[in-house]
């Protein structure tokens, strides 16, 4: 088993016709995803890749039964994007896109209230159960298939870790992006809930950095729910306060936000926490 | 962006958000000419991006325009530390010259961004002019707050709730709460990311008035508000940070010695973390993005070498769409084209690190191959302390 993604998952590419887009969704096809067309406004009834193009999210859903849709549309357009994918039902929704204003965001999030679409990011790598289903930018050959669910605030970061889980031999359930912005879809609290409700998934790793609290909720919840190993780390210890550290969410603001202060919470929660991004590896392999 | 309180103040004076008459000046004979307009006792307020000016001298009070004129040879052109500046400071190059009012309470307002809510939040307090985290740490009660409602943004009952709240007499309620309201469309209309007024006061005959402001605006937005991207002062950027900017590459610079230049932000932090864990002290942080290509590697180690503190750089790639070959060819012509002396450890991973590292081996330049993250950072530190590899 794997989260939110599998064998079965139907993808479908927002953004499809372009040169980032069109370059991933080869290499999800290369690796035995199941994409079913894509959407382009204005070259719908086009093919791509051998793929059928649409001009709305609602018709290639209506023709394609995806159950999926990742978002490589340019910042101005994304966060609506996210919101025609939502309408339409979409029960995942990936969004890669760097770079989209924040009230958009805000106006996205309240777009999808009440209704049952996840978001994942934006401005994050996407998601991937090895050997099954990759949706986004992630190196494909680093991952392996098996039992530990990583969930990261960052891309290379999350490839760093999963690089060093895969040379000790060590699978992953699914590897999940949740996105460097400071409003994002899915949550670390919210992955780590699907990691611990799957069976298939025996451990934990998290990937956090600075600015915000996120971590710290995360870790409230896994003090008292979860049984399951969890090896952290944070990234931004040595970030001088009030800058913005290439993700627009990792900020040191008002005090809050700080390295120190999401680990001390992390430990508490009887997280392992690792000192170097180095160690990730080897922690995990102590803890399974 | 940040951008100057009296740029802010003009902002403000647009949304209904009454502020004391004032004028910007870059020279002297401007301040003079300023504070003859204002007449009597003004303000001399030096302007740069960062808080605590007040305790760093940067605030002064001139009973006339003569003495606006003394004070303002001072500023313009001082050094001014702050909390906020480090310890090298800002060179004053602009003043706001403003009239002084008789100040009855400091209130604060402001607005943030609240992430786990998805929405804005609209904060305010009676305890004005202190730093609100400074409030929040010591007596959090005092501090109201109001989610900003998308679509909605501050509703009149939420202003008025706030206002009496902080115990704001009746007879200033209607101007706090037609000001907080201004606040707010203001915050929606410039895509900020960031704003606040503090202090926010009520004189002694009940007028209310922005005493300061300070306004953030997102990055992400500013390409729809083409307008105030003539607020931009480079005089309060590094300059190197600025170069970088013109190249699409994420550039901080730090007081270290260690240059660093790692794809992706989190990696790139990480890579500081490590650096520092080992013994050392990063330079800078820089991502260079995931679809870097070889003209933006050279332009990212020219701006990193230009950093005359270097002593030694440290390459952390781990390639997934940016090819380890790709990266380690642009590395060696940046490499010969500037005459690079220093040591640099290159640390790869990923797609094509193999052919990436012949490149590196066969260049004939002085590269240090590293091992993983750790090793990368051990070599990069002793390198840095002149000891071979």
């Amino acid at each position: 088993m794997s989260v939110l993604v599998d064998q079965n998952t139907r993808v479908l590419f927002q953004g499809f016709t372009g040169r980032e887009a069109s370059f991933h969704a080869q290499a999800s096809i290369d690796y035995g995803t199941k994409v079913v067309g894509g959407v382009t406004p204005g070259k719908g009834g086009l093919m791509h890749l051998g793929l059928p193009v649409f001009n709305t999210v609602l018709d290639a859903v209506k023709h394609t039964g995806a159950t999926a849709s990742v978002i490589f549309v340019p910042p101005p357009y994304a966060a609506d994007a996210i919101m025609e994918a939502v309408d339409a039902g979409v029960p995942l929704v990936v969004c890669i896109t760097e770079g989209i204003p924040t009230a958009d965001m805000v106006q996205a999030r309240e777009f999808m209230k009440g209704k049952s679409s996840r978001l994942i990011g934006p401005n994050c790598p996407g998601i991937i159960s090895p050997g099954k289903c990759k949706i986004g930018i992630m190196p494909a050959p680093i991952h392996k298939q098996g039992h530990v669910g990583v969930v990261s605030r960052s891309g290379t970061l999350t490839y760093e870790a999963v690089g060093q889980l895969t040379k000790l031999g060590i699978g992953q359930s699914t590897c999940i992006g949740i996105g460097g912005d400071p409003i994002i879809g899915t949550t670390f609290l919210d992955a780590i809930r699907l990691f611990n409700e799957d069976a298939d998934t025996h451990a934990i790793v998290m990937i956090g950095e600075i600015g915000g609290s996120a971590e710290e909720t995360a870790a409230e919840y896994i003090k008292t729910h979860v049984k399951k190993p969890v090896v952290g780390f944070i990234a931004g210890q040595t970030a001088p306060p009030g800058r913005r550290m290439g993700h627009a969410g990792a900020i040191i603001s008002g005090g809050s936000g700080k390295a120190e202060d999401k680990m001390k919470a992390m430990k508490e929660a009887g997280i392992t926490v690792c000192a170097t991004p180095a160690e990730i590896g080897e922690k995990v392999k102590s803890r399974i | 962006m940040k951008i100057h309180e009296y740029q802010a103040k003009a902002i403000l004076a647009k949304y209904g958000v009454p502020v004391p008459r004032g004028e910007v000046a870059f020279t002297v004979d401007e301040a003079e000419a300023a504070a003859k307009k204002i007449g009597g006792s003004v303000v001399v307020k030096a302007q740069i991006h960062a808080g605590g000016r007040g305790k760093g001298g940067g605030v002064k009070v001139a009973k006339d325009a003569a003495e606006a004129v003394e004070i303002a040879k001072k500023m313009l052109g001082m050094r001014l530390v702050t909390h906020q500046t480090g310890p090298e400071g800002i060179v004053v190059q602009r003043l706001l010259v403003e009239e002084t009012l008789p100040i009855a309470r400091e209130l604060y307002l402001g607005i943030v961004m609240d992430r786990a809510q998805g929405k804005p939040v609209f904060m305010a307090s009676a305890a004005g002019g202190m730093e609100i985290e400074e409030v929040a740490a010591k007596s959090p009660e005092l501090i109201l707050k109001e989610p900003l409602e998308p679509g909605y943004g501050l509703a009149p009952f939420q202003a008025r709730s706030m206002a009496f709240g902080m115990g704001v007499e009746s007879e200033s309620a209607s101007g706090a709460v037609a000001a907080m309201i201004g606040l707010a469309k203001a915050y929606d209309a410039m895509d900020a990311s960031l704003a606040e007024i503090n202090p926010f006061i009520v004189t002694e005959d009940g007028r209310v008035y922005a005493l300061d402001a300070k306004f953030n605006l997102d990055d992400n937005a500013l390409y729809r508000h083409k307008d105030l991207l003539d607020l931009r002062d480079m005089n309060e950027e590094d300059p190197l940070e600025v170069e970088a900017s013109r190249f699409s590459l994420n550039y901080i610079k730090l007081d270290g010695d260690i240059a660093c230049m790692v794809n992706g932000a989190g990696l790139a932090m990480a890579t500081m973390d490590i650096v520092k864990y080992a013994g050392g002290s990063p330079a800078n942080f820089l991502d260079v993005g995931g679809g870097a290509n070889a003209e933006q590697i050279k332009n990212a180690f020219r701006i990193l070498l230009s950093d005359a503190g270097v002593k030694a750089v440290l390459i952390n790639i781990f390639g997934g769409i940016l090819r380890c070959d790709v990266l380690a060819t642009g590395v060696v012509n940046a490499a010969r084209e500037l005459k690079v002396t220093a040591p640099i450890v290159v640390r790869m991973e990923g797609t094509n690190v193999e052919k990436g590292q012949e490149i590196l081996k066969t260049s004939g330049f002085n590269f240090t191959v590293a091992d993983g993250m750790r090793d990368a950072a051990d070599k990069v530190v002793r390198a840095a302390k002149g000891v071979k590899a």
